[in-house]
């Protein structure tokens, strides 16, 4: 083909039967084996990530159930303290690393072309490679229970425990080389919203349409581009300390300790915003829907979102207040870590302000958003106390930290995680989550949920230290961990409810429609589940919620969903511009690729040699892992990237 | 200017709080526990203290925590109440619309909360920040410095006269102070981050490897303080006790200068105890000392006035003969995977060794 024969100037035109099953033909992921492994469907690769972080979920409450029984009461032997060790340590990798954010990867990965009215994120394959590093990552890490040796120094990790000398065994080897591979699939993915969002949009969505939720994912996108590097670095430093003796973090050779404890912290603190403002987001797009009203605010909120973003890189030395740093950064540490209330504050009386000027529809998604308000004011205040060092320097390493961290994780990146499957379930499935299951579930979450760790703040405040596997009577601390205990299965059993609410509701839930909540945005313009290449034609927005335009006063003109741009020539979607998102170039996109596993299994083989220290292996990985790359890299006359064939 | 009155009024202002926190703490702590010496049963509670140090602070938290429950409640009630007061609406039957509207003023409400976060906030940083400087060094230079270095898993604690280097001893996992007098802390590890911490007397300080930290303490009031090892530091991080015990002056300098002493000689004729401390050498006496014998490892605790301790292992057990022997017999058994090697003492020489222990007053 010449150049030329790529110049097209695309026609717009009307839904029709044919163009469906011409599009069908091209998008859909062909069944059988090779399907599962090459699809670069973002749908499935959402629904991919969003089982599979549940399923950590799980297997980090089952830990959590486990060390509840050991701590119920005081002086029990049900657990080894090397067992109990592991398990606390790798209870809060599962939770922080591979339930947390990759659950957000999940709905963003879900929810991103749908919201943004286009076909797919910018690149698929690299798409399918991220969901597939972060498996095999979480696997790696997994695998070091099968020998016992799973990662006991908690998940912030501090040297020098962690080195070699003080911990012999495999468990912090496969904790690094787990975070450097983790890191991989973070740092791709959160590249790939990025360049999604900022060249793949419906025509007419300028930013200042975009759905919170974009805002939210794509500002922790770019976080999570600026701190990742921090801790892979950390990470190979103590594999090298561990292996080769180098002396980053140990004292014997002129290290320091304190050097981990930042380069984790500067990653680690705006990790914590980066798992919870998408998870916002998702509250700040849904909740509205529930109250028949526009957000309250949507500028502010946005910004608010950014400038937290911004200031959680200025905030990690309040982790390390009782260290022995100076006076001076003290001072800076504590006041930056106040002041962060101030922009994470809006959105909270964005939200009331929503729910006090609107008409509700009372639906479990609307009562998890509810909690999730009251759960994340009281991690947020909470928070601030902590600021505050002299106060911190007492409340640091209790319970009164961990019942804070819970209530941030949970609360808020739960809980809303929880209101948005409610709310998006009917588009990723087509059948409704139950209703009644769904009041069951949701109260008994939410009270297991207070009842285990309210009262942990007061646990804290009897000074238990964290991290201990018993305790003597003599402290005084038997009640509170009793009701944490009760407090922990109740939440348990709230959240089997839910579990046992897809199963019932795939099988026999009410179809759902196109849009049965009747909401504004792009996603339920298609059908429940959408098709696999999500519009037929390519939507043109018109404001910031197209669906509601006839009942809103706010748009000059109309969005326009049933007819647009046709794209049919081989799989096409538009690029558009930044700011504005108008229409710039036709993208050729790749069909089902099997390279992004191929090159994962060759970096899971990789990693594994390192571990063992099988080094001829590792170098063969990694020859196959550049092969990989070429091959999947190699220019292709389907993409267009043979001749030069970019059509600004 | 501004400043001195900003001072006093945050003086007035801590010191009101500290009226009211006490005693909703105690009324609190109280209900909670069913006693009213909430502070006896729960020896680690930090809200109610007894030093300068720990005071101030304590004030803050109150301070704070009462800020916090407000703003909780606060915006729990208006969460209920805009729940409440909203016209409900039934769920969308499917494919009907239901209505949607773009009613004005929500934004006053972000900016008074704005307002409202803003002004809360600067009472608690300038707090925050008075407080901070007042307990950073004491009022007076303290006299004398415990060198305190954290080990797996216990402490040891070197008491350094500045005046005379000769009266130097060392001890472990029992600290002792003069009430009233600040005693300034130096922390030193042995091997991984420990975290020195006394919450009735003040917050922690953490324990480096490569690093002098310095904090001080200060008790006012006779008692027996609970501290415990803060920072993740293994297996046995959970076991990682000690005690402070703040005396009258005098009764301190008469337990600093028993503490000079090295250990009683046996009598001559007691064959139990010269057993006793034969054994004590041979198989203890690679790790821990006992001044005046040839006892003199540094692996473990300095034993020469062991019986002076309430407790061993790190306040892991009473110092009972029932649990010396216990613990003796089978270190393993009450706190697995500490440094403390099983020894499989036959009965005799585990009897002998006791009783040779029991003399080290």
């Amino acid at each position: 083909m010449a150049a030329a024969d790529y110049q097209k100037r695309p026609e717009a035109g009307f839904v029709t039967e044919a163009l469906e099953k011409k599009l069908h033909d091209m998008w859909e992921t062909k069944p059988g084996l090779f399907g599962v492994i090459a699809t670069v469907d973002h749908k499935v690769i959402g629904i991919r990530y969003i089982v599979t972080a549940f399923a950590f979920l799980v297997i980090g409450g089952l830990q959590a159930l486990i060390m509840r029984i050991q701590l119920a009461q005081p002086d029990q032997t049900i657990l080894t303290p090397e067992q109990y060790n592991q398990l606390f340590s790798m209870h809060g990798i599962t939770m922080i690393f591979l339930y947390a954010l990759p659950i957000l990867s999940g709905f963003s990965n879900y929810l991103f072309p749908l919201l943004l009215g286009t076909r797919d994120m910018a690149f698929p394959r690299l798409n399918a490679f991220s969901y597939w590093i972060y498996l095999a990552s979480g696997l790696f890490m997994y695998a070091s229970f099968l020998i016992g040796e799973a990662p006991n120094n908690g998940w912030f990790n501090y040297a020098p425990y962690a080195l070699k000398s003080f911990n012999p065994g495999l468990n912090m080897d496969f904790y690094a080389l787990g975070m450097v591979f983790f890191g991989i699939s973070t740092t791709v993915g959160a590249a790939n919203f990025v360049v999604t969002v900022m060249r793949n949009r419906a025509p007419g969505m300028s930013i200042n349409r975009l759905p919170i939720i974009i805002w939210g994912t794509t500002t922790v996108s770019v976080g999570i581009l600026l701190a990742n590097p921090a801790v892979s670095l950390a990470f190979f430093f103590l594999w090298l300390d561990r292996q080769f003796g180098t002396h980053f973090f140990d004292t014997a050779g002129g290290g320091q300790p304190l050097l981990w404890q930042h380069l984790f912290w500067i990653f680690a603190h705006p990790w914590v915003y980066i798992i919870v403002l998408p998870a916002m987001g998702m509250v700040s797009d849904a909740l509205p829907v529930f109250c028949r009203r526009p957000l309250v605010a949507y500028t502010l909120v946005i910004l608010g979102t950014i400038t937290t973003m911004l200031l959680g890189f200025g905030v990690w030395v309040h982790h390390m207040f009782a260290t022995g740093i100076p006076f001076l950064s003290m001072s800076y540490f504590s006041g930056a870590s106040f002041i962060i209330t101030i922009p994470s504050a809006i959105a909270t009386f964005a939200w009331i302000a929503t729910i006090w000027t609107g008409r509700i529809v009372m639906t479990t998604a609307f009562l998890y958003f509810a909690g999730f308000i009251s759960m994340f004011v009281i991690g947020g205040v909470s928070g601030v106390v902590t600021a505050s060092v002299p106060a911190d320097l007492q409340l640091h390493d209790t319970y009164f930290v961990v019942a804070h961290l819970h209530y941030v994780l949970i609360g808020i990146n739960l809980f809303g995680v929880l209101g948005g499957l409610y709310f998006w379930f009917p588009k990723m499935t087509g059948r409704m989550l139950s209703e009644r299951l769904g009041r069951w579930n949701f109260w008994l979450t939410f009270l297991g949920f207070n009842l285990a760790f309210l009262p942990m703040h007061w646990t804290g405040l009897l000074g238990m230290p964290r991290r201990i596997y018993t305790y003597p009577e003599a402290t005084g601390w038997s009640w509170v961990n009793m009701l944490t205990t009760v407090g922990s299965f109740v939440l348990a059993f709230g959240i089997l409810l839910l579990f046992v609410n897809v199963w019932i509701s795939l099988r026999r839930g009410a179809i759902a429609g196109r849009n049965p909540w009747d909401a504004p945005s792009l996603e339920w313009a298609t059908s429940s589940p959408p098709p696999a290449y999500n519009f037929p034609v390519m939507p043109v927005v018109a404001s910031r919620h197209p669906l509601w335009e006839d009942r809103l006063d706010e748009s000059d003109g109309h969005s326009s969903i049933d007819r647009g741009l046709v794209l049919d020539d081989g799989k096409e979607m538009l690029a558009t511009s930044v700011i504005d998102a108008e229409p710039r170039a036709i993208l050729k996109m790749p069909e089902d690729d099997p390279w992004p596993f191929l090159v994962t299994i060759a970096l899971t083989v990789g990693f594994t040699a390192l571990l063992l220290h099988w080094w001829w292996i590792g170098v063969a990985a990694g020859v196959a892992t550049l092969l990989g790359c070429v091959f999947w890299l190699w220019p292709r006359d389907d993409l267009a990237q043979t001749k030069g064939a970019a059509h600004e | 200017m501004t400043l001195s009155i900003a001072k006093s009024i945050m003086a007035k202002a801590i010191s009101g709080w500290r009226q009211v926190g006490q005693r909703a703490g105690l009324a609190v702590a109280g209900l909670a526990l069913g006693t009213h010496a909430a502070s006896a049963q729960t020896p680690m509670y930090y809200l109610e203290t007894f030093g300068p140090k720990g005071e101030i602070t304590a004030s803050l938290t109150w301070g704070l925590l009462a800020i916090s429950v407000f703003v909780v409640v606060l915006m729990s009630v208006l969460v209920l109440v805009a729940i409440f007061r909203a016209k409900r609406l039934e769920p969308a039957e499917l494919g009907s619309k239901l209505p949607v509207s773009h009613p004005g003023g929500g934004h006053r409400w972000i900016y008074l909360g704005l307002a409202l976060t803003t002004a809360a906030l600067i009472v608690m940083v300038v707090w925050t920040m008075e407080v901070l400087a007042e307990i950073d060094e004491p009022a007076v230079e303290p006299a004398f410095t415990i060198e305190v270095t954290g080990e797996q898993w216990w402490w040891e604690a070197r008491y350094v006269d500045p005046d005379d280097p000769s009266r130097t001893f060392v001890t472990a996992n029992e600290l002792h102070i003069p009430v009233g007098e600040p005693v300034r802390i130096r922390l030193a590890s042995a091997d991984v981050i420990h975290s020195f911490w006394v919450p009735a007397l003040a917050g922690k300080t953490d324990v480096i490897p490569g690093q002098i930290n310095e904090t001080w303490l200060q008790a006012d009031r006779k008692g027996v303080y609970r501290g415990q090892c803060a920072e993740y530091c293994g297996v046995q991080h959970a076991h990682m006790a000690m005690r402070v015990f703040a005396d009258p002056a005098e009764e301190f300098r008469s337990w600093w200068e028993h503490q000079l002493e090295p250990a009683d000689t046996i009598p001559e004729d007691d064959e139990l105890l010269r057993v006793g401390q034969e054994q004590f050498v041979l198989k203890c006496g690679a790790c821990h000392a006992v001044r005046g014998t040839l006892a003199g490892g540094e692996a473990g605790p300095d034993l020469t006035h062991f019986m002076d301790r309430t407790t061993i292992a790190a306040v892991t057990l009473p110092n009972t003969p029932g649990h010396l022997s216990g613990w003796i017999a089978d270190p393993q058994h009450q706190k697995p995977g500490n440094k403390m090697p099983n020894l499989d003492l036959s009965g005799p020489e585990l009897n002998a060794i006791r009783h040779y222990l029991e003399t080290l007053d």
